[in-house]
């Protein structure tokens, strides 16, 4: 029992970081129908920073609640950045292309982004400190579940939490769910719909830095390749919940979290990709549009 | 109070308008008929900055617009109800009307919009918690209207309001255009492939045909025209 508990803290803490990630996927998606491939670099992207700032940080003395916050902050704000920048630079001037355009500009832009990071700081895994001190309160539970899964699992709680009200309650929030339903009336309404791009983009990109961040700082190293594994796997969430749906990506990454935890835990760990990939081709079989997708008929 | 002066408009290579010339006054009710097409919707896609023309003048209250991003357009006065209606599916009936006044800021005045229109068409504010894709075909050419008047135009431009209604709907959405028009003092543009009814509210009234204006009148002489009747009254 004690074993089914911990596999099953293991999987959430997988989904919620999945799902950090999977977020960005959806809601770009969402608004403008590309899967955007360079996601998973934000997220490395997001993490490296994370070391940088929190390396510089620690050596100047700051207070470790300091380093964390200044760190997400900084993670998250580059990250956002660089999300705003590649579509400015890759995907905007593509609007009007055929669709297959903007694939393959995302495509090479995770290329470029993965090559840029290798260049710049090697292939080898470097240290990531831990940024999450052993929480005296969590001792007990200790061997069942750690403070840096506690600390995943409510940051990301936190973090979809503050999403789902932007999206249902301001302005913004508004503008974003009319412009993914109807783009064409969301400009006649008097919507600013590069705006509302650039915010999706900004918004996924430091919600998958924030997810870099914690990651990294749980399992402790970090290289250029993270982003490629952890973008398949949180797109596959997206994909198994129904791409473009919100509520979708975070079922989705949940699901797939445990699912490969269980795997791992009482089959094989090697057997991890295999079961998430199944689940991915039995999804695609039986319900093409995700469980929480609808079937759309492509508009003309 | 709007002015097209030698519009060109293309779709990539095609050319969709030429040189069309037309003017509005304020305070009237006018109409643009024609084949399908002919380039209707394209003019009001012009006016409204989502299909800006090429070449040529778009003069709004003495300021040119034709290079003005749409979201401009809207704040200046002009909305549009586009050609099947495209309401945003998933938001209520009362969020649809929200979007509407997305770019204004009187809590005030959009509560008192917001009454009138539910005075004029009750049915929405039955249905004002329901998805507007939910609707039928006329309620959502009703919230399609409300939805743009929401904005508070001072001239607005409807796209085939009767297109895929029954005659008894689009008999009380014509009523209601003439209604708005008296009551709000607002200025109609008219695009409609029913020739006839258009006519029939209009003050004065445009022909199209293939990109080009072919005959602008009165809209009662280009009802009794000849050519007119022979080719859109089905006379």
């Amino acid at each position: 029992m004690e074993y089914f508990i911990e596999l099953l803290f293991s999987g959430l803490t997988r989904g919620s970081i999945y799902a950090l990630i999977a977020l960005g996927y959806t809601m770009v998606y969402g608004i403008i129908g590309l899967i955007n491939f360079a996601h998973g670099e934000i997220y490395m992207i997001g993490a490296f920073t994370a070391l940088v700032v929190s390396t510089a940080l620690t050596i100047y003395g700051f207070p470790l609640l300091a380093v964390v916050v200044l760190t997400a902050l900084a993670a998250a704000v580059w990250a956002a950045s660089y999300g705003y920048t590649i579509e400015r630079l890759a995907y905007r001037p593509l609007r009007s292309a055929p669709r297959l355009s903007p694939l393959i500009s995302a495509i090479g832009m995770s290329i470029f982004l993965q090559n840029y990071v290798l260049l710049a700081q090697t292939s080898d895994f470097v240290p990531f400190p831990a940024l999450v001190p052993e929480f005296a309160f969590m001792e007990p539970y200790a061997h069942i579940v750690g403070s840096s899964d506690m600390a995943i699992l409510v940051v990301s709680a936190l973090a979809m939490i503050i999403l789902t009200c932007m999206i249902k309650y301001t302005r913004t929030g508004k503008a974003m769910r009319a412009t993914a339903q109807d783009q064409k009336m969301a400009l006649l309404v008097g919507i600013n719909v590069d705006n509302v791009i650039s915010i999706t983009f900004i918004t996924g990109s430091a919600l998958a830095a924030i997810g870099g961040l914690l990651i990294a700082s749980h399992i402790g190293q970090i290289n250029f390749y993270i982003g490629f594994i952890a973008g398949i796997k949180a797109f596959t969430a997206a994909v198994l919940g129904g791409i473009g749906s919100i509520p979708g990506a975070v079922l989705g990454s949940f699901i797939l979290g445990l699912t490969e935890a269980f795997a791992t835990g009482y089959v094989s760990s090697d057997y991890e990709d295999v079961f998430a990939f199944s689940l991915l081709v039995l999804i695609l079989i039986f319900k093409p549009a995700g469980l929480l997708g609808k079937a759309t008929i492509e508009k003309v | 109070m709007l002015e097209l002066r030698n519009i060109d408009t293309y779709y990539g290579n095609i050319q969709a308008l030429h040189q069309i010339d037309l003017t509005v006054e304020a305070g009237e009710i006018i109409t643009l008929i024609g084949a399908n097409g002919a380039g209707k919707s394209t003019t009001l896609m012009s006016i409204s900055g989502i299909s800006p023309p090429r070449s040529g003048e778009i003069i709004f209250k003495g300021k040119p617009i034709h290079e003005l991003p749409a979201n401009k357009i809207v704040t200046l006065g002009i909305s549009q109800v586009p050609e099947g209606r495209h309401i945003f599916p998933e938001l209520t009936v009362a969020e649809n009307l929200d979007m509407g006044a997305f770019l204004r800021n009187d809590k005030r005045g959009i509560a008192d919009d917001l009454e009138y229109l539910y005075d004029l068409f009750p049915i929405l504010r039955k249905r004002r918690n329901q998805p507007g894709g939910n609707l039928s075909g006329g309620e959502q050419q009703m919230l399609a209207i409300s939805r743009a008047l929401m904005a508070h135009p001072q001239l607005l431009l409807l796209d085939e309001p009767s297109m895929g209604l029954a005659p008894l709907v689009t008999k009380q959405i014509f009523e209601i255009i003439e209604k708005i028009n008296r009551e709000q003092n607002t200025t109609i543009f008219l695009v409609e492939q029913n020739a006839n009814l258009a006519l029939q509210i209009a003050h004065r009234g445009y022909v199209l045909e293939n990109g080009r204006i072919t005959m602008h009148d009165q809209a009662d002489k280009l009802l009794a025209n000849k050519d007119v009747q022979k080719a859109y009254l089905g006379i």
